[in-house]
Formats: structure tokens, sequence, C-alpha cells
């Protein structure tokens, strides 16, 4: 598939189609735990990794398989994790670490109901507000979300794009729904897809600082082996990776990580948008969700209603500036979710409480239908 | 003379360890090792976890990590798994290794992963201030068993032989020479090798239990650490109280990553 010159139409699974879009994006490396509804990218790709000199492991838990994957993505590899509600729990802490070190890998969690075990099979969008602030202490975070097996294949290689560029773990959140509906995929060609690599230090090993950021405040981490001997650690650091109790350097640190991904947001805030143009009320919706809202939409406009969709693809940093957009232009947003109103609250902060953010929330793992959309719609409108 | 610099990195002295502790005399035997096995700089890689005991990285000139509690041996299994090519020694403490990191600990040991681990035991969590860990003996005093300790302590050599591991010794900072041995010898194992040091702590464990004075653990070591043949020689009555030193268990078993090594050539590399 990977080095196929044209393009590839293939029926799969949300879940493939994300190990064949990591595969796509460079993904060397892959350790997991098995959890539903995320197994099936694991086993993918414990067969495809070997055959392309790539590494699979099985870890003993979800701690470990965090760990291993920043340990693996040090060397320069492209890593990848994979899991649930539970291990996404699991795996906070370490998440917190590849933010403070600076390390790039992909997180991918396929939402299931909760909290605990949950609903291990049904859908949810419950973990939306974990993904931004699950790991302790100040942060920022890039958060990913697809609604359709095409669209989580694009996700993925732009997750291992944004982390390679932005020295930062990326999270893509799927729910059941997507990853377990088979359908159509259409693979580029592989000349056609962008891949972006991080950057290697070019001057000589005694003078390399490895946190020591230009104008871009992104880090060069050097390739474990590569002869640029340096220290890593998730204490406080200087530009030098040694830990200090200087507590301005501890300020202009946690700073700079914040910033890093905040200055270029513009870069990595992405969204698509139907009928907005003259929409009188935004239907605001991600992952399996926007599937139904897109064709609420369409229903609405029969009724003679003017409905718009505003689909956010990255979630985390939130659409703040785009959203506020809209509300000088509508009379309502209505937010269906299948969680009770994890993101509801941002857009109503994004809009300063100019206009009503009405909700539409299902927590029974049953998914939202279109017709529920349309209801809620011509109630609040 | 030995010439320690140029393994050092002499802009992060002082050091953070208390007088008397022994943790620096296991980064001089490890030093020493390495420089007669004449591993480069470059391709060894050393991963902490958390405690006084992994700060050692700070102060070795080679490619260093210092990751979360006790999760040092998951951050290892990544590197080695992902660059074989380079040599893995992993610092860990007592708490570290077998309390919060007990589940990777025997998950390594099973798969074999090539790498050292250097397990200081110290009986206590030195960094937090001298509560009671997996191995600190029973009726010890910690500052969480202000009583005396009522738990069994693990046998953590035993623990890491039963999951699989294929060398495995046990060794003190006392005897330092065999200590250096020790840890020559896992150095040039293919596969999990496990060095258990045991290390005086005299402000976290001595200080509680009249031994607050670091000679007075450094005698304790002297005389109750017994290797070798020496210890095949001792009564079950003699050897009361007294810990075995020396190699533990040396065997051949396949290594993770020499069959991860396979199983790509089974199923072919494609292009
Ligand atoms: C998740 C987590 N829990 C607890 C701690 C606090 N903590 C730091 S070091 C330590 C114990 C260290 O003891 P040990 O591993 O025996 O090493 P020593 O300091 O004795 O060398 C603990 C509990 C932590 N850093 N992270
Ligand atoms: S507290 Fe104990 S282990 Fe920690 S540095 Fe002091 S003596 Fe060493």
């Amino acid at each position: 598939m990977e080095k196929s010159e044209s393009s590839t139409t293939l029926m799969m699974q949300g879940n493939q189609a994300c190990a064949v879009g990591a595969l796509a994006a460079g993904c060397r490396f892959f350790a997991g735990y098995p959890i539903t509804p995320s197994s099936e990218i694991a086993e993918y790709l414990s067969v495809q990794l070997p055959r392309r000199g790539g590494k699979f492991i099985q870890m003993e838990d979800e701690i470990a398989a965090m760990g291993a994957t920043i340990g693996a993505s040090l060397t320069g590899l492209k890593a990848m994790t994979a899991t649930s509600g539970p291990g996404f729990s699991l795996k906070q802490e370490n998440i917190g670490y590849a933010c403070m070190t600076e390390v790039p890998c992909v997180i991918v969690n396929v939402m299931r109901g909760g909290p605990s075990t949950g609903m291990p099979t049904l859908p949810a969008q419950m973990d939306v507000q974990q993904a931004r602030w699950g790991t302790h202490g100040d942060h920022e975070i890039i958060v990913l979300t697809a609604s359709s097996a095409q669209d989580t294949y694009e996700q993925t290689i732009r997750a291992f794009n944004l982390s390679e560029r932005y020295m930062t773990p990326v999270i893509l959140l799927l729910d059941e729904i997507v990853g377990h509906s088979t359908e159509k995929v259409v693979l580029p060609r592989q000349s056609e897809i962008e891949i972006v690599n991080r950057k290697q230090p070019e001057m000589p090993p005694q003078d390399y600082l490895p946190y020591k950021t230009g104008p871009d405040l992104i880090p060069v981490l050097a390739n474990l082996g590569s002869g640029y001997r340096y220290n890593v650690t998730g204490l406080c650091h200087d530009e030098t990776g040694f830990p200090t109790n200087d507590t301005r350097n501890n300020e202009a640190l946690i700073r700079r990580l914040v910033e890093k991904i905040k200055a270029h947001r513009d870069d990595i805030v992405r969204y698509r948008e139907r009928k907005l143009d003259d929409a009188e009320i935004v239907i605001f919706a991600y992952g399996s969700v926007a599937r139904s809202a897109k064709s609420a939409v369409v229903k609405c406009r029969e009724k003679g209603i003017r409905a718009g969709l505003f689909e956010p693809s990255v979630i985390w940093p939130f659409p703040v500036k785009e959203v506020f957009a809209l509300s000088g232009k509508v009379k309502a947003f209505l937010v269906p979710e299948m969680n009770l109103g994890q993101l509801a609250r941002e857009v109503r902060g994004a809009v300063e409480f100019k206009v009503p953010v009405h909700q539409l929330n299902r927590v029974d793992g049953n998914p939202i239908t279109p017709l529920e959309i349309v209801n809620k719609v011509e109630e609040v409108i | 003379m030995f010439d320690y610099l140029k393994y050092i990195r002499e802009w992060n002295f002082p050091h953070i360890w208390c007088s008397g502790c022994g943790d620096g005399i296991v980064l001089k035997a490890l030093i020493r090792a390495m420089d007669k096995l004449k591993v480069s700089r470059d391709e060894a890689v050393m991963v902490s976890g958390i405690g006084c005991s992994s700060r050692t990285p700070g102060y070795i000139d080679i490619n260093t990590l210092h990751t979360t509690h006790g999760r040092a041996l998951a951050f290892a299994t990544g590197v080695k798994h992902a660059k074989p090519e380079l040599k893995v020694i992993v610092v860990t403490g007592d708490g570290d290794c077998t309390a919060i990191g007990g589940n990777h600990f025997i998950h390594a040991a099973r798969r074999n992963i090539d790498m050292t681990v250097l397990l200081y035991n110290n009986y206590i969590y030195g960094m937090t201030g001298g509560q009671c860990s997996p191995t600190t003996p029973k009726g010890y005093k910690a500052s969480t068993a202000q009583y005396g300790n009522i738990e069994p302590p693990f046998n953590t050599s035993g623990l890491a032989i039963a999951a699989g591991a294929s060398f495995v010794a046990r060794t003190d900072v006392y005897h330092v020479q065999q200590c250096e041995k020790m840890i020559s010898l896992a150095l040039q194992r293919k596969g999990f090798s496990l060095v258990e040091i045991l290390t005086p702590c005299p402000t976290a464990f001595g200080r509680r239990n009249r031994m607050s004075d670091p000679v007075v653990m450094m005698e304790w070591l002297r005389d109750n650490a017994v290797s070798g043949r020496k210890w095949e020689n001792l009564s079950a009555q003699e050897r009361e109280g007294k810990i075995q030193t020396g190699v533990l268990i040396d065997v051949e078993k396949p290594e993770f990553t020499a069959e991860y090594g396979k199983l790509m050539e089974k199923v072919g590399v494609q292009k």
C-alpha cells in the first residue's frame, strides 16, 4: 500500500484506517495494551510493523505502553500508542512527561462510556476534557478528532505531523462508532502525503543545548545515540536539560511550553463547515455526532430552517476565535455530544454568552441520530 | 590514578546525596566497569526513575533519561526495542523498582530484554524522607512504620530470577571491588541482567534504626554480606541474618530484541 504510486480505495474500519494512516505518516513504533474498542489498532500494527522494519510491543499495562512509546521516540522513531478510557487514565502521568520533555508521540483514545469500566463496547465522547486536563500541571496539548474512517486516516497523519513539528504529544480522540464502522477509504499516493519529520541539530555536539529554542519556541532534540549526549528529565530544567531550582527559569519554562502551542494555534486549529454563510443556528459537532449533524443540516434546510455545521477537527486548542466570529451572525448554537456538555461549556465561553448555546446530550451508549438533532433544533429556534 | 572525570558531568557538582550515602560509590563502580569494557559513551543510555538513586544520570556523561517514578524499565524497554544497538543501563531504587515499578520489573525480566539494571537497595524511601519500602526488613522502623515494620520484605533478586532474568547478582557498596565486578559481568551479558546493590542510607534508614553513623552501616555490610564460597560453607544457622552476595544466576536464554529480529526476518521486511 505504502509504496504504491496510484491512489487506492479500500473498505476498512476506522481503527484500521488509523493504523494505516500511522504507517503512512512514518510510524515505526507501537506499544500498547489491549482494550476495547481500540485493540484492532494494535492487532493491525502487530502484523504490519515487523514487515516494515518497525517495532511492535504489547506492554504489561498502559503506563508502560506510554513510557515505552516516549523512550522509542527519543531514539528518533515515530511512535504511537492506542487505548480507551481506563487505559487513557493510566497514561496521564507519562503524557505529562512527554509534554514537559517535549518528546513527540501520538496517543489514540477510542472513547467508550465511563467513568470506570463503564460501557466497553458502546460509544461516548466523555474524555474530551480529560484529554485537555488529564495530566497534572499547567500545560497545553493538541487534540484532534475524526468523524469517519477517511477522516481518521487523515487526522492520524496530521497528528504525527503536528507532534513532530511542535515537539509535543498529540492526542487523537475517536469514538467507538468511528473506530468500528467499516467504510470506504481512499488512500492517496505516498508521494502526495505531506510528511513532517522532526529537526536534528546541526551544530557540533559541544555547542548543543537541547532545550534552547529560537523564536518559534520549539526545541531540537537529538536522537539518542547520534553523538549528542544530553539529559532528559521531567523536573523543571534549563536549556541544558539538567534540573534547576531557579524559580525564574521554572516560570520561563512553563510559559514557553504553553506559548509554544498558543503562538502557533492558527497553524494548528482546523475545522470544517457546512452552510454557515447564512446560518441562523450553528450545530457544533465532532466525531461520529458530526455525521448525524450533517444530515440534520440538510433536513433542517428542507424544513426551511437555516442550520449550519461547525465541525472542529482540532478541539484543543479550542477554536475560540472561529466560534466567536459566528456569534454576531447567528441566533443560537446547538452542541450535540455523547457526554453531558463537555464542549458546550467551551462554546459558551467562546461566544462570551452573547447567544444561547443549547445542548443535546446522550450518555446511555446510544448514538445521537439526525432526527434527534432536527427535533432539538425545531424546539430551540 | 583512575580518571573518573572523563565520565563525569563536573558542572552538576556538588551532587545532591547526603554525606555517608552509598549512591556515589555505585556510580564510581559503574564508571570503572564501563571504562574497562570500553563502553562507548555515545551508545550508552542510562534510564532512571525517581528517587535519590535515580538522580545518578545527572552526574554521568552518557545519554541520560530521568523518567517517572517506577517507570524507568518501561521507558528503557522502548529505547532498547527501538534501537537495539544502544547499551541500556537502568538505575532504580528499591521503592522505584519493586513497589510502584514492580509490574515493569517482573515483565522486563520475563522478556529477558537486554539491559543492565542497577537496583540500589537501601531498604527505604530515601528521597521522600524514610517511608517504608517493600524491602524494609520486618521489625525495622520507618517514618510510616514508627512501631516497626509488620510486613515481610521482598527477596528482590529472587523475584527477578523467578520472573526469568538471565543474570542476577547481589553485591554491596562496602565490597566495592565485588560491586564493580558484578556490574562488569552484568554489562557483558546479553539479556536482562540485574545487580542488586545494598547501599546505606544513614539519613532516612540508619537514623531510625540505631545506625545514624554511616560507618556503622558500612560495618554492618562488611559483617553481614557474604559472598561465594564463604556463603556455601555456612551452616543454615550461620546464614541466619546474613545476606548472600555474588552471582545468583547466570544462564543463557533467548533475548527479546534478538527474538524480534528473527521475527522480522521470518515475515520478511518489505522495502
Ligand atoms: C507517582 C509518584 N508517586 C510518588 C512519588 C514520590 N516519590 C519520589 S521518590 C519516592 C521513593 C523513592 O524511594 P526509592 O525508589 O527506594 O529510592 P531512594 O530515594 O531510596 O534512592 C517516592 C515515593 C513520585 N515522585 N511519583
Ligand atoms: S536520603 Fe539516604 S539515599 Fe537519599 S541521598 Fe541521603 S543518604 Fe542517600
